[in-house]
Formats: structure tokens, C-alpha cells, sequence
């Protein structure tokens, strides 16, 4: 289980969070300009990386912030946490 | 009688007897002795039969590898238990065991005809002969399989004890308390870090404890004299937390580990007294010292699973601890020179012992002192076979080819009573591999030993493929040292002595003169699989190690292939010819042994199993002899039957009632989120499907939230309360994800929205008065109040008071009729309702509960989200057009309601069913076709939602149907079991397609 360090509460147990899935992914700002494909790129296709990823958390059973987290999903390692709006500090 | 208690040692109390059952017949043994040693000092070897073949089986080891000697305990009481290894369960007073796989008894055992039609049973036998014909698998394969394979009874009755979680914080937690761990430990913990030390027995020091022999001293003490004074110093260490009879279960990430500990399973049954039997520990340690310690491998020859067949190191143990010798004349088969520890031991005590070993020499100082003691070795040799059914009475060996693939020269019978075994050892480095460390492969003994990972684990001793006791005291300091960042400890200039073994040799399969294929050379104990099937799986094509142990079940019985996966791979590299190093391992998961249930849950049994919540008024509910539903987590009023009326009767007097007089419902558990700030409106006309901007003040609407793929998500009326402010409700089993969702929205999205949510659902208990009769009740309890239809119109609100309490009353109707729903705090839910029901008595007021709710929406064609939608259906599928805004640029789902599939017109739509037979309803679920004749049938819906009307005194249903939109009028088939029934498809609006009753 992980320990996660929210970046507005500090470390806690990973069963206070919950994942969102891949990070960086905006909603387009003009949905209806879109064709169909360009559309579910945006709705379906996620890319399930093996190794460093960006990911969506929720601090749900805490103070309920939404967050970034850079992970290796081979290892489990956690490089980078940080707010929503700001710049990864990872490439 | 014989007497196998030869020797007196301190670990067992010969002066304390302690009596048990095995199969039924009663024993002796003593306080110290586990069912192992007690059983060996009664001279009973033979105590199970094996998984496949059924071959009688003996206790092969003395601790959790141990693939043979699983019992049953305590049986016919609500405290049995399966798969318990005789070599750890710790003896205690009326213990009751019993051999598991083998009926009717352990001596004349039926299912071991499975041993003469062996050949007819290989590798992948289950999947193969299983297979056809198909009709014989459930009358005839399936029991015959269960019958006579059985691994034990689960117990049939509820567990009486208790068992506890507990979670704790450490600075190092120490995984095994040999002599690694225990110099660990001293070093943490006199260096002021709070240390953890677990240990799966009931007493620290491994194997160390019971050493005495002139080859192995520290600081000129026998090994094991001087690891007394260690454990007795380190008991006084004030932050050092020592749990015996701990066991790890699991090394998770991030240094978050589970460990079950034992707390009155050592003690008899009636001084149980109900407390606490074991408690699991959840542990997050800021470093872990994993110190585990290694495992004696058997070797794979032909007839190696005979009772009296045992690892070398156990021999030594049962008789250094536990004083009981296994055999009187005693044989002992290695490749190594730890076994020969056991010959001298053996030796000292005048007891019988001769030495084959596959070795062509040793010049080691342990072989030396076994030489000088008289034990005669045979070098350069192997076992070629073995006799005796119950037990081991003789063995042949022959001398080895050159390159150790063959045998050469003649045929040597020697007698026997036990046959100790010695294949070398391997590192268990199952808790390393756990947490995601790697592993490398040493190839001159052949082990698999840690790859370090990280700057919070660290492996020692043994595990570490440290087997010397040089080695071992020596490295475990370093590294220690290193790991806790400590320049100078006690263990600095520790002098020790210890044999240095030499000369290795390793043959994984050892030849024989019987052909491979009549040869029963054991890998797999417990699963029964030899080495044959092992090779044969190879033959059949299977390469990965993962594959091979699947199809031959090697390694995937209760002890989960500690002894056998280091031979199956030996055996697949030697095969495949390629080296073991690169074929990896399996994976090793937890748990490392078995866990109970019961340590596993915790107190999270019976009320304690999930959250229940409750309404204010359910009191009330209960007072009033309702039937309750649980939705989500919360209890609510299902129906409320009058005297000895069903469901059914009890609906449909409700459902009349709601529309002839009044009905009140308990709507508290509707979700309901609070809504303020600036862009509040801005922001639900981005999650609504509908425009929001020109809602008045005091105004209701409803509202319908898709997800951003289209698919209806959610549904409810939501009050503007005023310029800024709304009240958003949400279905009640959807609340917690709606609100996560809006609050996602927010934060990722669209920060720059001015908009704050606040969850009230429990804050406020809702009251839901319907019918004609609505009106005048709600005039007697707000008398103050104009209730004109001008004055307060459908779809408004008002605030109200009844006496000083603010209470706000939303017109909002879910039933179609008349209807009124007040809010109030929830402390005075109940007061309300009550008043309610006070005011109510002269217009006959009904309760009525969820039941009756979804018929009478249904006859108004309203959706239940999750009932009729089932996260596949769009608006526009439900007929829902209405509630899309056109003229809005953008909201949650918006574009996904043109995509290609979306816009589909065969797509499953909302559509209402009427039958033929007014009085035939529907089952929920049930199919629809349109052909029944046509093969195959195509099956173009489902039956959502199904009730008879008492208001229509017909059945109605809802469906979802392919093109259902078009079909208005068309004859469909709904086929049950035994008759077909003939729908036709209407309108889903079954009563008052004028909505007059809103204001009737
Ligand atoms: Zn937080």
C-alpha cells in the first residue's frame, strides 16, 4: 500500500485516495468544433503506460483535493506529487 | 515400547505431559512439543496421504515447508480448522487431530487405488480427461473429484472468537528472530530507533538455539550458549518490541506490512474464554530488515516421499529441541555438509547413522569430526530407490558416473528406519520478492539470493544467501551498519569458527537405473507431481515456468511450493538445456502462509460488516411494523403491511391510497448538495442537459446529468434558493459519486468558476406528502400559509415555519399527483412526520415505502436512474428530447450525443408494454423478442420495470427495446419458461397524459 504525500495534507495510507486515471488529459474547450474521431481520442483513449505515467489522484477520504502524481507503474515508485494547474516537475 | 524421547533438552518440559488425539487414538507428549514432535516421540510417522495418488505420507520437516503433515483440527467443533501443519501448531491439552485426504483411515485408505492406475494420471490429467464427454462433468468427474481429493472441513458454524486489527509505526521492523535477526535487532534498538522484531515460533533464535558442536563457537561459546545470553540481554532493550509467534503475511509497498499474530491458538480450548484469538498487524516501518532465514531443499529421487523420509535438518531439531530421534538407525542422504551436522549429533547420542553422499569427497572439519566418530560415508553415491509401505525400512543406492548423469556399478541394499535428506538450502526470499525486489542467481549453490532495491529494505543472514555462520554474523553486522547509518557496534570483533564447506556438487534430478518413466521422483509433495510430469509438460510444449507449474499443479498446493519450485526449475533448465538463472521464477505472493478469515476481517463482523444508515424518522418506520430495503447503506420503509398483508396487498392499498386521499413518504435519503457562489448557475447548466440561467428565484426544476460519453448518469429536482444559492437533489444511491464527480469538474476543469458544494443530505429529513388531500393537510400544519395554486405554484418553493422552526417547502411531485415535499433539520425529522401523520388521520394519511413509490412513478412514466437506464441509455433513447437544451453551447455529455453510435436509430429505447392478460405482469428482466420463430431468436429487449396497477387495474411495464420508438402499437413476445407471453408496445405515460392531477 502506498504512502502518499497529498500536497495539501502530507503523507497518508493510499486507502484515503482514490486514482483518477491518466493526468493531463483537458476537456476540449469547444466540443462541438470536433469531429467524431477527435472526440474519442479525447473521451476513450488512455494510454496504460508500463513505467512513468501521470495520474489523477483524489484525496476523498481526506481533504477531498484532486491532484497530480507522476508514478513508474512497474515499480510503484512515486517521483513527483503536485497541484492541479501546476507544471509537473518531471518531464 | 520404543522410546524416541532420548534426550532431555530445556525447550520441552518432560515433566509436564500433555495429552491429545490423533485419528481418534490418544497420545502423550510434552509442554514444548508441537503435534510434530509429539507424534515422532510416539514413533507415528505416517500421518496423511497424498493429494493425487493418495501414498501414505510422513512429517517430512518441522516448520510452515512442510508439504505432508496437514491436519484437521478440533473437528465437529465451531473452533475446527483445515490444512493446520502439524509442525507448527504448539501441543496443548485435548487437542484433537486428524489426517486430512484419506478415507475411510490414514492406514487403509481407498482413494489409493489412484496409485496402481497412476500411469493413466500425468501431468495436465485434470485437463485432459475431464474434458468429455461434457455431460459427465457435474453428475460424475466433479464429485468423484471432490470426494476423493477433499482438503479438509470448513467449518460449519459461526466463529465464536474475536480477532483484532491493530495498526502501528516503527523506525525498523526485524522479519525472524534467528541470529540475524537478533543482532539486527540489538543494533536498532540500543541506537535509539523504535524496533519492531517478529517471529513465527514461540521462542527467538532459529536454528542456532539447539547447536552444540566444537565447529561452530562465537567468542569461544557454543553457538547456541552464546546466542542465550544474546536473547536474554536483548529482552531487557526498552525500544524493542518482541512478537513471538508473529508470522508475516504480506510485504506491500512503501514498507506497509501484515503480520497475524497467534494469540491463544497454543492454549486448550476451554481456556480460550472468548478473548482475542489472533490479531493482525498492520505495519508501515520506516525500514525493514527482512531476516527469514532458509529452507532445506529435499533431493529428487525414485520413492522419495516414504514416511520416515525427512529433511536433515529437522532430524537434528526434533532431536537437539525437542529430544525425540526419528529413526535408530538412520540414514542420511546430501550434498552437502550441513546434514553431517545431524550425523555427529546423531552420533554423540549413540544413535546408529550412516552417510551417502553425491559429494566424490569433503576435507571440511564438520565431515572430519563425523569421520573420527566412526560414521561410515559413502561417497559418490546415490539412492536408487526405497522400500517399506507405512515406513521407510531399507534403501538401495549406487555409486555415480563421473559427471554425475548416470549410475555405474552394482546394486547396495541398506536397512533403515529414517532417511534424512539434504539437498542444500535456499534463501526464502519470498518477503523480498513480495515487496518487488529482484532476485540474481549464484550458480555454485545454486540459490536465487536478493537483488537490494532500495534504501529502506535490506536482507540478512540466510535469506541473503549467507549460510556460513562467519558469513553470517559478519555480513549481518556490515550491512546492518550501513543500513542505519551506525559507525561502531558490539558485534565488531566478534571471533567465530565454523566448518567452511569446500567441495559442491548439485544433481537436481538424481539418475537411476529404472527408466524415467517408472520412476515416482517427487517434486510437488502436496499436489503430487514428479519430475516426470514436469518433463512431460515440457515435451507437450510448455516453456514458461509459469505455464509448466499451472499445468502440472507443481508449487500450487497449501505450502505453495517452498519445497519443490527451486527442482522444477532446476529440472526444466537441465531439460531445455539452458541455464536456471534465465528462467526466472515464479511469482510469490502473499499471504507467505495462510490466513483465517477471521484475522482477515477483523471486527468488521455482523453489524460491524458495512456502514447502516439510518433516517431520522426510521424509528418511526420500525414502530409502525414497516418492511425495510437497503439502498446503498441506508435502511428505508420498503412497505408497511397491515396486519398479516405481503407485499403485494400491501402495495397495492399504499399505491391507492397515495391517489384516492394522500400518501407520505420518507424522502431523507435523496441526495442533496448545496450550492453556492457567483457562477452557481453557470455551473449546473454545464452538468444539467437543460438551461438553468432563467430559473427564478423560489423556482424548482429537473434536472438530468449524463456522462461525458452521453449515457445518463443522474436525475433530480434542483430549488433555486436565490441569486447564488440552489439545492441540488440526486438520487439517493447516486449521492456520494455525483458529488465527486461536480466537485472534479470544479477542481480540474473549471477552476475559474466561482462555486462552493456542500454535501446535506443528513443535515435535512424530508417529508413527502402526496395526493388530492395534500393540500389540506399541509393548510392544517401550516395554517398561515396560501397554498393556492397562485400563490404556490408546481415546481416552486417556499419557506416555513412551524412553530420557531424554519422548514422549507418544495411543490415537486414524483408520483404525478398533488404533492409537497418539506425540509427540516434532522433533529426534528421525526416531529414532523409525526405531525404529519397527526394531521393526516381525518384524510386516512397512508405511509408508504419504496415499493409503492416506483409503481406509482412508473404509471406516470418517470425513470428510476439504475433501474430503467443502466449506464447505456442517452436521453434521447429514453424519449427524453425534451430535456436536451438545443440552444446551449456546451455541457457534460453534449458532443457525445451525435457520435456515429449515439445517433443510431436501432438503438435499445424506452418504450412502455402492455399485456394481452391485464392481470399477467411482467417479470423484471425478462426478454423480448419480436420472432420466435426465426432461429436464432434475436433478443431485441428487456423488461425494466414491471407492476400491476391497482389505479388502472392492469399490468404495466417499462422496457428498453431495439427501434422501440417506432413501434408504438406493435405485438411483441416476452417467452418465459413455460409459456410465451404476448405484450403489445405503448406509450411509457400510462396515467393522466394530462398531468391534471398536479393540480387537481
Ligand atoms: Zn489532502
Amino acid at each position: 500500500m502506498f504512502l502518499i504525500n497529498c500536497p495539501y495534507c502530507g503523507e497518508r495510507d493510499q486507502s484515503e485516495f482514490s486514482c483518477g486515471g491518466e493526468a493531463h488529459i483537458v476537456r476540449p474547450k469547444q466540443p462541438t468544433e470536433l469531429s467524431d474521431d477527435q472526440w474519442a481520442e479525447y473521451l476513450f483513449m488512455r494510454k496504460n503506460i508500463k513505467g512513468i505515467q501521470f495520474e489523477r489522484w483524489n484525496h476523498a477520504h481526506g481533504c477531498r483535493k484532486w491532484f497530480n502524481m507522476v508514478r513508474d507503474t512497474s515499480n510503484d515508485k512515486i517521483y513527483a506529487v503536485y497541484k492541479m494547474g501546476e507544471k509537473s516537475p518531471i518531464e | 515400547m520404543i522410546k524416541y524421547r532420548v534426550n532431555k533438552t530445556k525447550h520441552v518440559d518432560q515433566t509436564k505431559t500433555v495429552s491429545f488425539d490423533f485419528d481418534g487414538k490418544s497420545y502423550h507428549g510434552f509442554d514444548g512439543d508441537t503435534l510434530a514432535s509429539a507424534l515422532l516421540s510416539n514413533g507415528v510417522h505416517l500421518v496423511g496421504r497424498s493429494f493425487k495418488y493418495h501414498r501414505p505420507r510422513g512429517i517430512m520437516s518441522s516448520g510452515s515447508e512442510e508439504p505432508n503433515a496437514i491436519c484437521q483440527i478440533n473437528e465437529n467443533t465451531d473452533l475446527t480448522e483445515p490444512n493446520v501443519r502439524a509442525t507448527e501448531i504448539e501441543l496443548y491439552e485435548g487437542l484433537k487431530a486428524s489426517s486430512q485426504n484419506c478415507w475411510p483411515s490414514v492406514n487403509f485408505d481407498i482413494g489409493g487405488i489412484n496409485n496402481f492406475i497412476s500411469p493413466f494420471i500425468p501431468a495436465g490429467f485434470y485437463y485432459k480427461t475431464f474434458m468429455w464427454p461434457k455431460n459427465f462433468w457435474k453428475k460424475i468427474y466433479e464429485p468423484l473429484i471432490r470426494w476423493s481429493a477433499g482438503l479438509g472441513k470448513s467449518p460449519t458454524k459461526p466463529d465464536p472468537e474475536l480477532y483484532d486489527h491493530k495498526h502501528v509505526h516503527c523506525d525498523v521492523l526485524i522479519i525472524g528472530g534467528g541470529i540475524s535477526g537478533i543482532i539486527a535487532s540489538k543494533i536498532a534498538s540500543k541506537n535509539n530507533l523504535k524496533t519492531i522484531l517478529i517471529e513465527d515460533k514461540n521462542i527467538l533464535g532459529g536454528s542456532t538455539i539447539f547447536q552444540k558442536n566444537e565447529n561452530y563457537k562465537i567468542n569461544n561459546k557454543y553457538s547456541g550458549e552464546w546466542i542465550d545470553e544474546e536473547i536474554a540481554e536483548l529482552k531487557k532493550l526498552d525500544n524493542l518490541t518482541i512478537k513471538t509467534r508473529t508470522s508475516l503475511a504480506a510485504y506491500h509497498s512503501y514498507n506497509y506490512l501484515l503480520a497475524k499474530e497467534n494469540i491463544s491458538d497454543h492454549l486448550p480450548l476451554d481456556k480460550r474464554n472468548g478473548d482475542i484469538r489472533q490479531r493482525l498487524w498492520k505495519i508501515r516501518a520506516d525500514k525493514v530488515i527482512v531476516a527469514t532465514g532458509a529452507i532445506e531443499r529435499p533431493l529428487v529421487f525414485n520413492n522419495n516421499d516414504r514416511p520416515g523420509i525427512m529433511l536433515a535438518n529437522s532430524v537434528k531439531k526434533y532431536l537437539d529441541f525437542y529430544g525425540v530421534s526419528c529413526g535408530f538407525n538412520n540414514v542420511i542422504f546430501t550434498n552437502n555438509d550441513s546434514a553431517y551436522e545431524t550425523a555427529v549429533s546423531l552420533k554423540e547420542k549413540g544413535i546408529s547413522v550412516e552417510i551417502i553422499d553425491i559429494r566424490k569427497k569433503s576435507n571440511s572439519k564438520i565431515v572430519k569430526n563425523a569421520e573420527k566418530l566412526g560414521v561410515k560415508i559413502y561417497w559418490n553415491s546415490t539412492v536408487v530407490n526405497t522400500f517399506g509401505h507405512r515406513k521407510i525400512n531399507s534403501i538401495e543406492i549406487m555409486n555415480l558416473s563421473e559427471d554425475g548423469s548416470n549410475i555405474v556399478g552394482d546394486k547396495n541394499k541398506i536397512n533403515c528406519d529414517c532417511l534424512a535428506v539434504s539437498g542444500g538450502w535456499t534463501p526464502m526470499v519470498h518477503m523480498h520478492t513480495q515487496s518487488g525486489g529482484k532476485l540474481d542467481f549464484r550458480e555454485n549453490d545454486q540459490t536465487f539470493i536478493p537483488t537490494e532495491i532500495d534504501e529502506n529494505h535490506i536482507n540478512v543472514g540466510s535469506c541473503n544467501g549467507d549460510f556460513e555462520l562467519e558469513e553470517i554474523i559478519n555480513n549481518t553486522n556490515k550491512k546492518v551498519k550501513n543500513f542505519l547509518k551506525v559507525s561502531e557496534t558490539e558485534f565488531d570483533n566478534t571471533s567465530v569458527l565454523n566448518s567452511k564447506e569446500l567441495d559442491k556438487r548439485n544433481i537436481w534430478l538424481l539418475p537411476n537405473y529404472i527408466s524415467e518413466g517408472k520412476c515416482k521422483s517427487f517434486i510437488d509433495f502436496q499436489n503430487d507431481s514428479t519430475a516426470k510430469d514436469i518433463k512431460l509438460a515440457l515435451r507437450e510444449g510448455f516453456k514458461s515456468i509459469e505455464h509448466v507449474k499451472r499445468y502440472t499443479t507443481t508449487g500450487m498446493a497449501t505450502d505453495q511450493g517452498k519445497l519443490s519450485n527451486m527442482h522444477a526449475l532446476g529440472i526444466i533448465a537441465d531439460t531445455a538445456g539452458v541455464k536456471m538463472g534465465t528462467l526466472g521464477t515464479t511469482t510469490f505472493r502473499p499471504p507467505f502462509t495462510p490466513l483465517t478469515f477471521g484475522s482477515i476481517v477483523g471486527r468488521s463482523v455482523g453489524k460491524f460488516f458495512d456502514i447502516i444508515r439510518k433516517t431520522s424518522i426510521h424509528e418511526w418506520h420500525s414502530q409502525n411494523n414497516a418492511k425495510f430495503e437497503n439502498v446503498g447503506q441506508w435502511k428505508r420503509p420498503w412497505y408497511y403491511p397491515v396486519n398479516d398483508e405481503g407485499l403485494h396487498d400491501a402495495v397495492q392499498r399504499e399505491s391507492k391510497a397515495a391517489r384516492d386521499s394522500a400518501g407520505i413518504l420518507d424522502a431523507s435519503t435523496l441526495g442533496k448538495i448545496d450550492i453556492q457562489g457567483t457562477d452557481s448557475s453557470e455551473f449546473l447548466n454545464r452538468v444539467y442537459t437543460n438551461a438553468w440561467s432563467k430559473l427564478g428565484i423560489g423556482k424548482c426544476r429537473y434536472g438530468l446529468m449524463l456522462n461525458e460519453d452521453g449515457m445518463v448518469y443522474d436525475d433530480g429536482v434542483t430549488t433555486r434558493l436565490g441569486e447564488n444559492h440552489y439545492l441540488m437533489t440526486t438520487t439517493t444511491g447516486g449521492a456520494a459519486n455525483v458529488l465527486s464527480k461536480l466537485e472534479d469538474y470544479l477542481q480540474t476543469e473549471w477552476p475559474e468558476l466561482d462555486v462552493y458544494l456542500t454535501s446535506v443530505t443528513d443535515h435535512y429529513s424530508t417529508a413527502s406528502i402526496c395526493g388530492p388531500n395534500s393540500k389540506k393537510i399541509l393548510t392544517k400544519i401550516f395554517p398561515d400559509k396560501d397554498f393556492s395554486d397562485e400563490a404556490f405554484p408546481h415546481m416552486s418553493y417556499q419557506n416555513a415555519k412551524i412553530d420557531e422552526i424554519n422548514c422549507r417547502i418544495m411543490r415537486i411531485s414524483f408520483t404525478g399527483e398533488l404533492s409537497y415535499e418539506i425540509n427540516i433539520e434532522s433533529k426534528y425529522g421525526k416531529s414532523l412526520w409525526e405531525k404529519c401523520i397527526e394531521v393526516g388521520k381525518e384524510f386516512k394519511i397512508t405511509p408508504y415505502g419504496t415499493e409503492t413509490m416506483h409503481l406509482l412513478r412508473a404509471e406516470k412514466g418517470f425513470i428510476i436512474v439504475g433501474q430503467d437506464t443502466d449506464g447505456t441509455m442517452t436521453p434521447i433513447d429514453l424519449q427524453m428530447d425534451w430535456i436536451v437544451s438545443k440552444k446551449k453551447y456546451d455541457f457534460i455529455g453534449k458532443r457525445s450525443l451525435y457520435r456515429s453510435d449515439t445517433i443510431r436509430e436501432d438503438r435499445k429505447q424506452l418504450v412502455g408494454l402492455l399485456t394481452d392478460d391485464p392481470n399477467e405482469v411482467l417479470e423484471e428482466g425478462a426478454q423480448i423478442v419480436s420472432d420466435i420463430n426465426k432461429k436464432p431468436i434475436e433478443m431485441i429487449g428487456h423488461v425494466t420495470s414491471s407492476y400491476f396497477s391497482p389505479n388502472l387495474n392492469k399490468s404495466i411495464a417499462l422496457a428498453v427495446v431495439k427501434s422501440g420508438k417506432k413501434m408504438n402499437g406493435q405485438k411483441l413476445i416476452v417467452p418465459m419458461e413455460n409459456k410465451k407471453i404476448n405484450v403489445i408496445v405503448s406509450d411509457t405515460v400510462f396515467l393522466d397524459k394530462e398531468n391534471k392531477r398536479i393540480n387537481a
